[in-house]
């Protein structure tokens, strides 16, 4: 070990530190901004070392999806029972974004415990320990709840295919789905991190998920169109981030539904807002969960 | 010598309860300095507080010249940190835990591979760097984190409870690699510890916590000498200052914690 070699860097790295007292306030928006993104995609890069390491996580996680769209997608299809708000659009077709959906957000609600479960083994100590931008701890988990939610992406497209529903390949709207997916995943997982910051115990945050999960899915557009709805769950379907996901996949994923960006956009920007905030509450939050 | 860090009626209220209650001290550049105390004394919010983890409710510190509340990017730039629980990612290689920390840590991309090598070697973790951390023994992961925590050269290497749950031989190899530290580099090492023998061999100063006070500070041979005696160990030291710690005894907290670090060892 050769500690003494370094001793010279450490000698120009304080005399950086005491021209720059305030080393927070000293360095240009610019590359404030660009260590930021670093360091979340370092943090997203640890979770992607991790399914690297071990993929049997996400061959689990695609069972229930899968098992929705093959029986009630299926039955629900014979039955014909739920308008899909266009005679050309199967329920199946009708359902199916709203599946890979509603698996983005039962994955990821349950992110928080994965949180308290590091705050136990003391990773959580030593990122907070380390000059990362709290927002960078946050927004790469976010990013990683959103990779993990990708296969689940791609078994939805697997079995759609199979079971003969029409999807868009354009590759434009591809991209699309993929972010639309990110994207809900980061914002759910984020919103968990939240709760798992305020209640600090897994079985809380575990509670607390499974009593929002099935209301959120339900008061949504994920499985009936938000107009058979009564009023008073029509106005909170309309508040439901899910709603929005469901919408900008619709859009996105089926050949058979036409293409409108204004939609698209405008769910876009409904979630990316929605994140934003979410991730801000969070990184301030954050430190609360070693205390 | 200068001082390194800088405690200033350092106060830390949970609620009412005042977790460390009013304390000042320093440590000079170089030391080896041990917190000691029984449970709950305050040790690890101590910690906490001058790792930035934790705000105070009053009183100040400072850590390389940085304020602890007001220049946070700093201080953690200038300190590594050993946590209490065995904290590395069984689900990774030891090698990446050590990559990961190196890009948190602004390593330059030309270096970083070979400090990490560096390090591994150091802890004697060369051969092990490409398992999965889940098949480490509890003390590989230990020497593991202190490669973490030395990865980007620390002025200040803040280490709490390093040998807490872990056998007589693992506990020897972190000594020894501290002591390594300590002859090769002026690192300064602030560290807790139960172990009065451990403090006596290696801190060239201890500080002695009870309730949220710093009931006793100085060498080793001074505080022996406080007690007065011939064959007067720390021990006697520690019961002298904080005999009555079996009366407040451990939180559950640190009950908890215990066992969960004694269920990862299996």
């Amino acid at each position: 070990m050769t500690l003494h070699e370094h001793d010279v860097q450490h000698e120009d790295l304080a005399r950086v530190n005491t021209l720059s007292p305030s080393p927070q306030k000293a360095q240009s928006p610019l590359a404030v901004l660009t260590n930021f993104v670093r360091k979340t995609l370092v943090i997203a890069e640890w979770e992607v070392r991790k399914i690297r390491h071990d993929a049997t996580d996400l061959v689990m996680r695609a069972v229930q999806p899968a098992l929705w769209i093959l029986v009630f997608g299926e039955v629900f299809t014979r039955i014909r029972a739920i308008p899909t708000g266009s005679a050309n659009v199967s329920y199946l077709e009708f359902m199916a974004p709203g599946i890979l959906a509603q698996s983005v957000l039962f994955i990821a609600i349950f992110a928080g415990i994965a949180i308290i479960w590091e705050r136990d083994l003391g990773v959580i100590h030593k990122f907070l320990a380390s000059p990362t931008p709290r927002g960078s701890l946050v927004l790469g988990k976010a990013l990683s709840s959103g990779i993990r939610a990708l296969p689940q992406a791609l078994v939805i497209y697997l079995l759609a295919l199979i079971l003969g529903v029409k999807m868009n390949f354009n590759p434009l709207a591809l991209l699309g789905v993929l972010v639309f997916v990110v994207m809900g995943a980061g914002c759910f997982s984020t919103f968990s991190l939240i709760i798992a910051c305020l209640l600090k115990t897994r079985d809380r945050v575990m509670g607390i998920g499974q009593v929002l999960t099935m209301p959120m899915f339900f008061a949504s557009n994920a499985i009936y169109p938000i107009s058979i709805m009564p009023s008073w769950l029509q106005a909170i379907a309309h508040i439901n981030p899910l709603t929005y996901v469901v919408d900008g996949l619709r859009s996105l994923m089926l050949a058979s539904t036409p293409f409108n960006i204004v939609n698209v956009s405008r769910d876009f920007g409904i979630l990316l807002i929605v994140t934003i905030v979410l991730v801000t509450i969070g990184a301030m939050l954050y430190p609360r969960i070693v205390q | 010598m200068t001082a390194i860090i800088e405690v200033s009626h350092l106060v830390k209220k949970f609620g009412d309860y005042a977790a460390v209650n009013d304390i000042s001290f320093e440590v000079a550049r170089g030391e080896v300095f041990g917190l000691l105390g029984p449970n709950g004394a305050g040790k690890s919010t101590t910690i906490k507080m001058l790792t930035t983890l934790l705000n105070p409710t009053s009183g100040q510190a400072s850590v390389d010249g940085f304020d602890i509340i007001h220049q946070t990017t700093a201080v953690r730039h200038s300190l590594g940190y050993v946590p209490q629980a065995l904290s590395a990612d069984g689900n990774l290689t030891g090698y990446e835990n050590l990559l990961i920390f190196a890009k948190l840590y602004d390593l330059p991309r030309a270096g970083r591979d070979a400090r990490v090598k560096e390090v591994l070697s150091f802890v004697g973790l060369t051969d092990a760097g490409s398992q999965l951390v889940r098949h480490y023994s509890g003390g590989m992961i230990r020497r593991l984190e202190v490669a973490q925590a030395l990865l980007h050269q620390p002025h200040v290497l803040f280490l709490d409870e390093p040998t807490v749950g872990l056998d007589p031989i693992a506990r020897q190899a972190i000594w020894e690699h501290l002591m390594q530290l300590r002859a090769e580099s002026n690192m300064t090492i602030f560290l807790t510890t139960h172990s009065m023998e451990e403090a006596d061999s290696l801190c060239t100063r201890i500080g002695i916590m009870h309730r949220g006070k710093i009931a006793a500070i100085g060498t080793p041979a001074e505080l022996k000498a406080v007690v007065g005696g011939e064959q007067v160990t720390l021990n006697d030291v520690f019961v002298h200052f904080a005999g009555d710690a079996l009366e407040s005894g451990g939180s559950y907290r640190d009950a908890s914690r215990a066992r969960r670090t004694a269920r990862r060892l299996g």
